[in-house]
């Protein structure tokens, strides 16, 4: 489904002052999650209780952005309860819409919510239009946010032939499996995304400086071991690097972030309904900066896309705040994959 | 409890798949899973050739049932699914929403472990949609596996992988393309190299897992054999022995001496099929943990 409207620019809100930093600086709407493990940013230190969800949703409504709230794990029976108590606190809220991913907790918010606006997350895996369309036969979900594995063509086609409005990532940490469906994490250290909301969890890792240079483990498993003055990035298994076949390299995936200012027109006249930045696990500085530079380049984008160049400092800008300093389009540009 | 072998997950030449089925054949399985899960390029086998080697395996007296792809993307690889599902004859493994959209309330299905059945609530909703059968996340636990079958639907059957490298991610990529410096459109089906996957050691040279490309599998596989008793109390219908090149055969007794009450088996294949083992997320821990049961 193509969008009606400008494109949304959803961006990150770890925090009240991370959720503030993001409306000033222009996002139509932010993101968040409460502090447990009912989202994907389960990290210490970070997300909101009721109080502050309240006054995050009325200082994003004051100045005319929407409040999304992710609710993106997937409950095991012993979580059932908190999960669905957590989906009637959003309700309870107003929020604009919640973001979930599993199929029984969608139903039961369909069942017992059904004013309440329905997002598949990323984490619902779906990435073709048997899967969008069913979730939105089932569900009645409006939106879902897509996996970063689809080419620019094959998001193009998609719009045309669901039911949903499609939500792509545009910035942030380059998740290189389809989401849903990778559990590397708790294979490693016991927890996941789907089941804890973490992936390679802070209380796993393990930094050691050794003669042979600065190792890191993730549960014991050495994943990268980086030369003096070499810059060492966050341990996340699918970055780490590892042999094979007797060569040592980035197997899985190298250190950078997904940025899409160079095809940003291409989403545009596509017909996607939102860009999403990634990190709600990310500094308000860092929210800030981010949010400042995509508002820049889909105002600009939008108003002239025939025109459109990005602006080398929103690319500098952004590559200083990038996983080790580059930046891809991922599965997007074809070749990648 | 019924035995059964889950789809190959590597690309072996066509040659290799009937030979390992005209073996398969023989062996004390109740039920087989035909089919590509992992990569729509595979193409060794069609559809024909996939339904003539189901024909050929309940003449055998096996059940048969047509696995699916994992990750789909094109319209083409869409429509082979739909194909896949229209099929007629056997029932249909469904690996991601879109066989689910293709089969609900058309034809029984079985809902696979790619499809993130984490709670009770998922697996009635499965249930009210035609699944007859069902595959936990490798990652759930017992303990949360015991929970939901206290609230199973009457007449679902539940299985789980009790033997071979476990499922742990997908993606757009293709890992072993990458190995090779290859794009994955060019790829060459280097693939067909590694008939076991290509192993991903540490630094240190701990084997991590497994590269089946665009497919991670754990280096080492899973074995529950010492937990057949637990499985039988939770009323488990189903065990799943996914094939590997070599030791499937030696896997496929110990799980039928098991069944029988050796409590010797798990034992017996440890030294048939040297390498270490994991269970670790059975008992609610790291999936690579190895716990002696």
């Amino acid at each position: 489904m193509r969008a009606s409207r400008p494109v949304e620019l959803v961006c990150p809100a770890g925090s009240l002052p991370a959720l503030r930093a993001a409306v000033d600086e222009g996002a139509d709407a932010v993101y968040l999650g409460f502090r447990d493990a009912t989202n994907a940013r389960n990290f210490p230190g970070l997300n909101f209780d009721r109080d502050e969800a309240a006054e995050g949703i009325a200082y994003a409504r004051e100045r005319g952005s929407r409040v999304f709230v992710a609710l993106n794990t997937f409950p095991q029976p012993g979580g059932w309860r908190r999960w669905t108590e957590t989906l009637a606190l959003a309700a309870d809220l107003g929020v604009d819409a919640v973001i979930a991913a599993d199929a029984g907790l969608l139903r039961h918010a369909a069942r017992h919510h059904p004013d309440l606006i329905l997002h598949l997350s990323v984490q619902g895996s779906a990435t073709n239009r048997a899967a969008l369309t069913l979730y939105h036969e089932q569900f009645g979900i409006r939106r879902a946010v897509l996996p970063r594995v689809l080419s620019l063509t094959q998001v193009e086609r998609l719009i045309d032939n669901v039911p949903v409005e499609l939500e792509v990532f545009g910035f942030g940490s380059l998740c290189v499996m389809v989401e849903g469906r990778c559990v590397l994490s708790s294979f490693i250290t016991g927890r996941s995304p789907n089941s804890c909301g973490v992936c390679s969890p802070a209380e796993a890792v393990r930094w050691e400086e050794t003669p042979a240079g600065r190792q890191v483990r993730l549960g014991g498993v050495l994943t990268d071991c980086y030369r003096p003055g070499e810059p060492a990035g966050y341990p996340t298994l699918c970055k780490g690097r590892f042999r094979v076949n007797d060569i040592t390299y980035y197997a899985i995936e190298e250190p950078t972030s997904l940025n899409v200012l160079d095809i940003l027109p291409a989403l545009v006249r596509a017909g996607v309904a939102a860009v999403k930045v990634e990190g709600r696990q990310r500094s308000p500085a860092y929210v800030r900066e981010v949010t400042r530079v995509l508002r820049a380049a889909l105002d600009a984008c939008q108003a002239d896309p025939d025109g459109y160049r990005p602006d080398p400092e929103w690319t500098g800008a952004l590559d200083r705040l990038s996983e080790g300093q580059t930046h891809t389009l991922g599965a997007l540009h074809r070749p990648w994959q | 409890m019924k035995l059964a072998l889950g789809p190959i997950p590597y690309f072996w030449p066509a040659e290799r798949v009937q030979s390992f089925y005209r073996e398969a054949a023989e062996w004390p399985v109740d039920i087989v899973y035909l089919g590509e899960t992992v990569c729509a390029k595979r193409r060794a086998l069609g559809l024909s050739d996939w339904l003539a080697l189901g024909a050929e395996l309940a003449g055998a007296g096996k059940e048969v049932v047509l696995s699916t792809l994992v990750l789909l993307e094109a319209e083409s690889e869409l429509s082979t699914l739909r194909r896949i599902c229209g099929n007629g004859r056997f029932m249909v493994e469904a690996n991601d929403m879109a066989a689910v959209q293709f089969l609900a309330h058309e034809v029984p299905f079985v809902a696979g472990a790619q499809l993130n059945c984490y709670n009770h609530e998922t697996l009635a909703w499965l249930a009210e949609l035609g699944a007859r059968r069902w595959l936990p996340p490798v990652e759930l636990p017992a303990a949360s596996l015991e929970a939901i079958l206290a609230r199973c639907p009457p007449a679902l059957e539940t299985e789980v992988q009790v033997f071979g490298r476990l499922p742990l991610a997908y993606s757009a990529r293709c890992f072993t393309a990458r190995h090779h410096n290859l794009p994955k459109d060019r790829c060459g089906f280097r693939c067909r190299d590694y008939p076991d996957g290509l192993t991903l050691f540490s630094q240190e040279g701990q084997p991590l897992f497994v590269l089946n490309g665009i497919q991670i599998q754990s280096a080492a596989p899973c074995n529950l054999l010492g937990a057949v008793d637990e499985l039988a109390a939770l009323e488990v219908d189903v065990l799943r022995i996914t094939p590997q090149d070599r030791g499937t055969a030696e896997a496929v007794a110990a799980a039928r001496a098991a069944l029988a009450g050796d409590g010797e088996a798990a034992g017996r294949l440890a030294e048939a099929v040297p390498g270490g083992w994991c269970n670790g997320y059975w008992y609610g821990g790291a999936g690579m943990d190895w716990r002696c049961g």
